[in-house]
């Protein structure tokens, strides 16, 4: 169960409804950068951080996790590790791969 | 032999703060975490070993449709704030107003769904498969995926519109929080299209 | 010390259980939503199946033995296109290798470790009704029971089962007949049945907990299921994911694997290409290592249960047993590409991994001295459990030292692929985890069916198998080291498999022999399940909540609220007249 209690929600309805305004704003944003025709690591890291956001609004307001609890906290932190290392450690090992092969 | 009974279904677990739905869904969504984070490692290994991307020269957004994409994205936004409001109903004790939100947003998962289908269908009308490069192979498999769990959602939120809204007249309390737990479900979903949509459509 | 033969009360109807209308047979045995039943059905469809890939090994060891002979009886029963003229043939070799893997791992012990013993005990042993979850419990044994039939049906496909190992690397599964692509489909359900129970786990072991049962009074067995549920839960998708993109390449003319200018029997594969064998290797490994500490475990966490109880005093190193758990749960995630040392990967990477997979083996050697130190100054009762789980003990530590040159770099140059790593792998499952597991069937038969089963069969059980695998597995070491691959039809094409064929003989007929040892302990179970001794909540006088529950339990399991008054392994606590004080009985 969350902090807002049942009729006190009506009260706090104000950040939902703001997240939404910004998650439409920021899409518009980010297909107009794209527009912009950025460098190829430019573009990527612009998108991504804009995607991190409306990721992080999303998960925090509607998704409640501003205000959960530990348990669940451990539990993300964990995944987002796991995630971290399955991102990034098959793609640092085709780094040093000498066989010229694409894809390998 | 009547049903066990097991504790901390609806009321919160002194401890952990938790009901036990609501532990589940998001220990689910960590999986989910984990499925997806592996779709766009692939993604991300495949790309860096292609001398081109998309393979056949271009640009992804010359490929994809992006005024249809930033249509969807914003269709799953908006489900995502209707989906709040469905919840705030039940928590405000409206079934009515829960029913209307909640039938907003399985109408607008149709949207998304029938835009996708007219993609889908464009691209195979140009005789352009999951087979013809990687470009559409990781594009079909991650919005396929990705359109298989908007489906599922569309299963359990038509089901707590409909049969599973009984529960409001002997356990309303119960049926928030399920009314939550699938709200958490579906901004997941929204979640991972606002990471998808880019990463295909854009770069 | 002998346990205690009572006469056994039957059933028992727990507290919780008001309004007697009995559920029709199907909703009783069938599709039960008790934790209890659903243990039993996963124990017994991983015993049959254990079994069946036990059976498909022992074929496979007569053309080891004896390679091109023809098989005597059975070589005419199973057909002419696997066995022609009742010679194997080499195609019938590898889909026999490939599903007595698959089957070992995935429909035998870990659906016996975590969906039976695991299901069974972890609600009984924490003082909970049932799961978090009996629906979900319900469905995940009734998407497993599906995926396994699934994956049985691919030996009918043209061409046969799976062909390309358990590991399935492409190319080659990616173009292999279609029992492939129903090896991949019985996956998914397998994976699916598999998430779903890893979340019922979770919440059950951190949720329904019995009052004064805080963390670290936790019996270590319910630590190393959690930590286990944690390592199915995150490490699965990405198989899932892989399996779905192997579907795609193999049914959809997709890429995913496949890289450019492939060609097969003399002819370019008409594929669009660009794709990366490689990237199935990392998702597949980035579960499969997880999943081999899935494997070895839940083991464990008998192996503690039985010599705690058999040793009458408490584990040594309880708490450094728990952090070393959580540690080998957490480390496996990053050790994976150990598998794929001769991949090409560069240096740096390669270091990364061997360093980790180094790491990685100190919180295991912590959790063996423990165990061994739990032994000093025992009183011990050589039970069948006991010897079980006293076996455990050198045979893990032969297992895992052996593992030591394959987390090498330089040394796995030499013996990737080779039969050492089978028997290194083998000494941790066989007489690693499949010994644990037996510990466990003899310590919890007579909480789940009210009946001892027959000690002295079960020691005939025990040497006869101690003896036998012993010999199936040590002489591969020597055939590793003399270079001898891993998969490979006839060994004596080669040289240096000709010089290590005699080992051959020697290991095929320690496997017939360990088969034969199996028959004290499969007649014990059906004698002891209809004759076997009766007997009363706690024959063991153990020290765990499972044992506060009549034998069997019934529905809700403990006929009285069960409170826990103190650590799990208060055994010889002095000043007391038991030896044992059981964490459900207040001072007394």
């Amino acid at each position: 169960m969350d902090a807002a209690s049942h009729e006190d929600v009506s009260k706090h309805m104000g950040p939902y409804y703001a997240v939404f305004v910004a998650l439409l704003c920021l899409t518009a944003v980010t297909v107009g950068v794209s527009y912009l025709h950025l460098n190829r690591p430019l573009a990527i890291t612009v998108a991504l951080i804009i995607a991190s956001v409306k990721a992080g609004l999303v998960a925090a307001v509607f998704m409640h996790l501003i205000s959960e609890k530990k348990v669940i906290y451990a539990v993300l932190i964990l995944t987002a590790l796991f995630f971290a290392f399955l991102l990034a450690l098959p793609n640092l090992t085709t780094f040093e791969h000498h066989s010229g092969m694409p894809g390998t | 032999m009547s049903e066990t009974v097991i504790p901390y279904m609806v009321k919160p677990h002194p401890v952990t703060g938790l009901p036990n739905g609501k532990f589940g869904i998001w220990l689910f969504l960590s999986s989910e975490v984990m499925l997806f984070g592996a779709l766009f490692s692939s993604y991300v290994l495949i790309r860096i070993g292609a001398p081109h991307w998309p393979p056949e020269g271009g640009l992804s957004s010359e490929v994809l449709n992006v005024p249809l994409g930033t249509f969807n994205t914003a269709v799953l936004i908006t489900s995502s704030i209707t989906m709040v409001l469905a919840w705030a109903s039940c928590k405000m004790g409206s079934l009515p107003r829960f029913k209307m939100w909640m039938g907003a947003t399985v109408f607008l998962a149709f949207v998304f769904l029938v835009v996708k289908y007219f993609e889908y269908s464009d691209k195979f009308h140009h005789d352009h498969f999951p087979s013809h490069d990687n470009f559409y192979a990781v594009y079909f498999l991650l919005t396929g995926l990705h359109g298989l769990h908007i489906v599922g959602g569309i299963i359990v939120n038509t089901f707590l519109l409909t049969w599973g809204s009984r529960m409001w007249k002997t356990d309303p309390e119960h049926f928030t929080n399920r009314v939550e737990n699938a709200g958490l479900y579906w901004h997941f979903v929204d979640l991972v299209w606002i990471f998808l949509f880019p990463s295909l459509y854009l770069l | 010390m002998s346990v205690e033969h009572h006469n056994g009360n039957g059933k028992g109807h727990a507290h919780a259980d008001h309004g007697h209308h009995e559920l029709p047979f199907w909703r009783k045995y069938i599709f039960s939503v008790d934790h209890k039943v659903i243990g039993i059905q996963y124990a017994v469809t991983a015993l049959v199946f254990l079994l069946f890939g036990f059976s498909l090994m022992m074929l496979m060891r007569w053309q080891l033995a004896y390679p091109g002979q023809p098989l005597p009886v059975l070589g005419k029963l199973l057909g002419e296109t696997a066995m022609p003229g009742g010679v194997m043939a080499p195609e019938f070799y590898n889909q026999l290798g490939a599903m007595h893997g698959t089957i070992m791992v995935f429909l035998g012990v870990v659906p016996l470790a975590v969906g039976g013993f695991g299901n069974f005990v972890v609600p009984l042993q924490i003082g909970a009704p049932d799961m978090a979850f009996p629906r979900l419990n319900m469905v995940s044994y009734w998407a497993f029971l599906p995926g396994c039939i699934l994956m049985l049906s691919s030996f009918l496909m043209p061409g046969g089962s799976a062909q390309s190992g358990w590991t399935s690397y492409p190319p080659l599964s990616d173009i292999a007949p279609t029992g492939q692509t129903v090896w991949c489909l019985a996956m998914v359900l397998i994976i699916t049945s598999s998430l779903l129970g890893s979340i019922n786990f979770i919440v059950t072991i951190v949720q329904l907990r019995a009052k004064g049962l805080s963390f670290w009074r936790l019996p270590f067995f319910v630590h190393a299921q959690l930590v286990t549920a944690f390592l199915l839960l995150l490490a699965f998708p990405p198989l899932e994911a892989a399996t779905v993109m192997q579907i795609m390449d193999r049914v959809a003319g997709t890429s995913f694997f496949l890289p450019s200018g492939l060609v097969v029997s003399g002819e370019q594969l008409k594929i669009a290409g660009g794709g990366s064998p490689l990237l199935w290797q990392h998702l597949f490994w980035f579960l499969a290592h997880p999943e081999v500490y899935v494997l070895i475990l839940p083991g464990m966490g008998i192996v503690a249960e039985v010599i705690a109880n058999n040793t009458r005093k408490p584990l040594w190193g309880y708490r450094l047993l728990v952090y070393s758990v959580i540690f080998i749960g957490f480390m496996s995630f990053v050790v994976w590409a150990h598998h794929m040392f001769m991949t090409g990967m560069g240096t740096t990477m390669s270091t990364f991994f061997q360093t980790t997979t180094m790491i990685i083996s100190v919180p295991s050697v912590v959790i063996l001295t423990c165990f061994i130190m739990s032994l000093y100054g025992g009183n011990i009762r050589f039970t069948a459990p006991m010897l079980f789980a006293t076996a455990f003990l050198p045979m893990f530590a032969i297992g895992g030292l052996t593992g030591l040159p394959l987390g090498l770099t330089a040394s796995d140059i030499y013996l990737h692929d080779t039969f050492y790593v089978i028997g290194h792998f083998h000494y941790v499952v066989a007489p690693g985890t499949l010994f644990a597991l037996f510990a466990g069937i003899y310590y919890w038969f007579p909480k789940a069916t009210g009946r001892q089963l027959n000690d002295k069969l079960g020691k005939i059980h025990f040497w006869l198998s101690f003896v036998a695998i012993n010999f199936v597995f040590m002489p591969m070491f020597f055939q590793g080291m003399a270079g001898l691959s891993r998969r490979l039809y006839d060994p004596t094409v080669y040289a240096h498999g000709r010089g290590v064929q005699a080992l051959n003989v020697v290991i095929s007929w320690g496997a017939w022999g360990l088969a034969i040892a199996q028959l004290p302990f499969i007649i014990n179970f059906f004698m002891s399940l209809r004759a076997g001794a009766r007997v009363a909540e706690n024959p063991w006088h153990s020290t765990t909540l499972e044992w506060a529950a009549p034998s069997p339990p019934g529905h809700g399991n403990f006929l009285t609220e069960p409170v826990v008054y103190r650590e799990p392994y208060e055994y010889s606590v002095p000043g007391k007249t038991k030896d044992y004080s059981p964490q459900f009985q207040a001072e007394g």
